[in-house]
């Protein structure tokens, strides 16, 4: 049963949204969050939504995720927020003893109107933010943009919030990662390192949401971007922010405030994205690439190279984010597939232009579509079916009703493990997403061939 | 780590009790702190985990995308027929929406679901934002119901006005509309409803064995496994018994007081609790016969059950174990049931209890152990560590905090993944402790590392 509840028919929805393919901010706005040392996440709003979004972060992460909330009632939605955020504050710092309070609003407290930096000079007036603590807030109503956009103002906010101009830059650049597993910023720092360059990246949930068991539990795990690291990001010699949606708006808050310029690129995903991130650190360092990153770039070429016949022109459907979306289609059609079904929920137009540029000249029909939901993906692989999904666990349904092996990859993954500890950005990363539909194709060929074709080696 | 009092909340310390030091005194049922970390959620959030479960009715959630999200399929509860419960509908309200009111997007909505999905009743949740802009869903639920002649019926749970309970009674005084539209005729005046039980990993088909096997009727499960029309007579029973703390508690009250059916408050987990609610059913229909079949089912099951339980109460006794739940009635069984395996209790708590709950809890708990309302992750750690804690039973946020601290995790929660009610949910139950508690991981594990208690080797 399940989505066998979908009809193929397509007709035009104005007022519903089925299965989304998207959530809403403040969920972007925490997960930002976590990515500072020290911080605690605040979500301005009644209980609900924090607790919603702990529980979803714990369950895509299996780590304890922490955040606090202003535990609106009644009252405060009459009266507005300010008494809860500053009680809130001032119980956080006494008790949890965070470095930052990073503080999300919600559909909730931004319809009421409250003004949180003016809640926030009250505060610091007040005495309730001790001395060397620091907060900061970005606005995110649940009602405009998703999740994505959570993401970006929040790591729009530390920039607002913490960077200082400096007149001298230093030879360091700054690295914004975008929304990206704890593992991928791993591996993105681990290429910078491998470069020999200097550098600050923010946001940073890696030893943060991939922390190692050691018999303690401790609020303030060791990883993330200090408040100290943040100040100094105005005066690097540049920025490199990966993902248009996610890192974009820091990128360039960083270059009005601090003269810092910055390059936009894609998510490091597949041959040619990692070219081009790699390229450009070089050059904004001014370093050469080692052998050792040569290397890995000749490996996943090596694979593409040996099992390119179980790539070719195979039909892939993909739900997700932009910034995740417009690499992995470049990806898919570098390895000779083809990326015929695109959605994702985040509204954004310059995705389908992008898209449709990447997907120019390929053998077949490419629907691609901003702001829809899985109900209209799953509508499209009806009338036109595909070999393999990408997606998050919820296109798990989709896969199980048409019987697709299907790739698990993007946020929010409930009922796997492993993106959290292995990368797939960077070449390694690349070879590692390869190496996953290789997988699931040659698993399927497998299972679908008759015993006489049944092949031992392929 | 700090210890346990340098945790706690001045404002909380009244909601920490230790059984001995003083005479039992234990404040509750109080909002919580503005700014605590507390493992409490919200309104809707009540209000959609009770109607969830019944699947042939349409669930729309009227609000930004993400209260639709976090609620999409989360609880596992299963359905014989029809899955419509396991779609994500939302109006995923925008800007406009929030200025210029939403009743026209669900109407459509709402019009539009009904004509794909024929359901048998439609439930439209209201969420934070949709009680601010004022939103008359009465109204627009009202013409809809006329028009497409469906019971379509607004669940007042807008997140802010209160913690969970309040979502209880809302979604009680929603169901209470269903009840009583009914035809009654051919209900044995042996019969009765289950209320309070949702079906995780099939429990419900578990407990109406039981009843059928002591030739007893259950006209509605509420709502586990749920159907509108069961519902609709489900006045016509002769009994209701209610689980779980009090989420359909408010329902058995109405039913009580218009349709005189009386109530029974039960709990189906653990050997002494599922015997004593089947022994409190056979005495109130007073049937010699129901009786019979009731001690001969009771024999039947509890001659399977022993030998087995033997085995792993062996291995186990004089472990410790916390609890902490959403609500405090479950803790009673709990309490009980470890009891049986010969483990000691040594914290208990929940984040909606009431006074008579922790009575109740401090009348069967030992000496030293501690009751806690509405705890946070810093004092549920503190007192694992003081406690030396063996097994944590909790739900989703809580796991990981166990699992990083060394202790193993029993989830009696919607992420249960086995029927841990009746008497082969208890055998489920003691396999599940049995193999966290004696799992080899613990072996390589630097548990408890600061202050250790050096029985890692155990």
């Amino acid at each position: 049963m399940l989505l066998r509840h979908t009809p193929k028919e397509i007709t035009e929805r104005k007022a519903l949204t089925v299965n989304p393919a998207k959530t809403c901010q403040p969920i972007g706005a925490m997960y930002a969050s976590l990515g500072i040392h020290g911080c605690l996440p605040h979500s301005h709003g009644s209980q609900g939504c924090y607790s919603y979004h702990r529980s979803t972060l714990t369950r895509h992460y299996k780590e304890p995720v922490m955040a606090a909330t202003s535990s609106f009632t009644e009252g405060a939605s009459v009266f507005g927020g300010q008494a809860n955020l500053l009680q809130a504050l001032n119980n956080i710092f006494t008790i949890y003893e965070p470095d930052v309070v990073a503080v999300h609003t919600t559909c909730l407290s931004e319809t009421i109107g409250d003004d949180v930096p003016q809640i926030f000079s009250k505060a610091e007036a007040d005495g309730k933010i001790p001395e060397g603590k620091y907060v900061l807030h970005a606005n995110t109503p649940s009602y405009v943009g998703t999740h994505v956009t959570g993401f970006a103002n929040m790591t729009k906010a530390m920039v607002d919030y913490f960077a200082k101009s400096k007149e001298h830059k230093e030879n360091r650049i700054n690295i914004i990662p975008g929304w990206v597993e704890p593992s991928d910023m791993k591996e993105i720092k681990r290429i910078a390192g491998e470069l020999g360059i200097r550098f600050i990246m923010f946001p940073d949930t890696d030893n943060v949401l991939n922390g190692p068991q050691t018999g303690k539990f401790t609020m303030y795990p060791k990883g993330g971007v200090t408040i100290d690291k943040l100040m100094e990001t105005g005066g690097s010699r540049g920025t490199l922010a990966l993902g248009r949606l996610t890192s974009g708006p820091a990128a360039h808050a960083l270059d009005t405030k601090c003269k810092v310029p910055c390059e936009i690129l894609d998510l490091p995903i597949g041959i040619k994205a990692t070219d081009r991130f790699v390229d450009t650190l070089r050059k904004m360092a001014g370093v050469n690439v080692p052998d050792s990153i040569n290397i890995e770039r000749g490996q996943l070429l090596d694979i593409i190279t040996d099992m390119q016949a179980y790539f070719y022109h195979k039909k892939v459907g993909l739900v997700g984010d932009p910034d995740q979306l417009e690499a992995l289609t470049e990806f898919l059609v570098s390895i000779d597939m083809l990326p015929v079904h695109i959605v994702t929920g985040t509204k954004d137009k310059k995705f389908e232009k992008r898209i449709m540029s990447l997907t120019e000249g390929l053998p077949c029909k490419v629907n691609v579509k901003s702001g829809a939901d899985m109900m209209l993906f799953h509508q499209w692989i009806k009338n036109e079916p595909v070999d393999l999904l990408i997606g998050n666990t919820y296109v798990k349904y989709i896969s199980r009703d048409e019987d697709i092996p299907f790739i698990r990859f993007g946020f929010p993954i409930l009922d796997r493990i492993g993106h959290s500890y292995f990368p797939t950005v960077g070449y390694r990363g690349g070879m590692r997403f390869l190496e996953k539909i290789l997988d699931a194709l040659m698993d399927r060929q497998d299972r679908d061939s008759s015993e006489i074709e049944f092949d031992l080696v392929m | 780590m700090k210890t346990a009092s340098a945790v706690i909340f001045e404002e909380r310390k009244d909601q920490i009790y230790r059984k001995g030091d003083a005479p039992f005194d234990i404040a509750c049922n109080k909002e919580s702190l503005a700014g605590a970390v507390s493992q409490r959620a919200c309104v809707f959030c009540g209000s959609r985990v009770v109607l969830y479960p019944i699947a042939d009715a349409l669930h729309l959630i009227h609000g930004p995308v993400g209260c639709a999200v976090y609620t999409w399929d989360i609880r596992g509860a299963l359905s014989s027929g029809r899955q419509l419960h396991r779609l994500s509908f939302s109006t995923d309200l925008q800007e406009k929406d929030v200025i210029f009111g939403g009743e026209e997007k669900l109407y459509l909505a709402l019009t539009e679901l009904i004509d794909r999905h024929n359901p048998k009743a439609a439930f439209v949740y209201s969420t934070c934002i949709v009680g601010l802009i004022g939103d008359d869903l009465d109204s627009v639920c009202a013409r809809v119901s006329k028009e497409k002649d469906v019971s379509v019926i607004p669940v007042q749970s807008e997140g802010f006005r209160g913690n969970k309970r309040a979502g209880y009674e809302a979604a009680c005084k929603a169901l209470f509309r269903l009840v009583g539209t009914g035809d009654t005729n051919n209900i044995s005046p042996y019969s009765l409803n289950i209320m309070g039980d949702f079906n995780l990993a099939g429990e419900i088909w578990i407990i109406r064995d039981y009843f059928k096997r002591m030739g007893i009727e259950v006209v509605a499960n509420i709502t586990g496994d749920g159907r509108v029309d069961d519902i609709r007579r489900a006045h016509g029973a002769a009994l209701n018994l209610v689980q779980c703390s009090g989420s359909t508690l408010d329902l058995a009250k109405m039913m009580e007081q218009s349709y005189d059916i009386p109530y029974m408050r039960v709990s189906y987990c653990g050997v002494e609790d599922m015997t004593e609610s089947l022994y409190a059913v056979a005495r109130f229909f007073g049937d010699l016969r129901i009786m019979e079949r009731t001690e001969k089912l009771v024999k039947e099951e509890l001659s399977v059950l022993y030998p087995k339980l033997r085995e792993y109460r062996k291995v186990l006794a004089g472990k410790r174990a916390a609890i902490y739940v959403g609500g405090a009635f479950k803790a009673f069984s709990m309490v009980k049931t470890l009891r049986l395996l010969g483990m000691k209790v040594v914290m208990v708590g929940s984040q909606t209890g009431t006074r008579e709950d922790y009575l109740e809890l401090e009348e069967i708990t030992d000496d030293g152990t501690i009751i806690v309302d509405d705890a946070n992750p810093l004092e549920l750690s503190a007192f694992i560590k003081e406690k030396d804690v063996d097994i944590f039973i909790g739900g989703v946020k809580e796991r990981p905090i166990a699992y990083k601290m060394g202790v193993g995790f029993c989830d009696h929660n919607h992420e249960r993944k086995e029927a841990l009610e009746g008497f082969s949910g208890m055998l489920n139950f003691a396999r599940e402790v049995h193999s966290t508690v004696m799992s080899p991981v613990w072996r390589f594990v630097p548990r408890r590392a600061e202050g250790g208690t050096g029985n890692a080797n155990n």
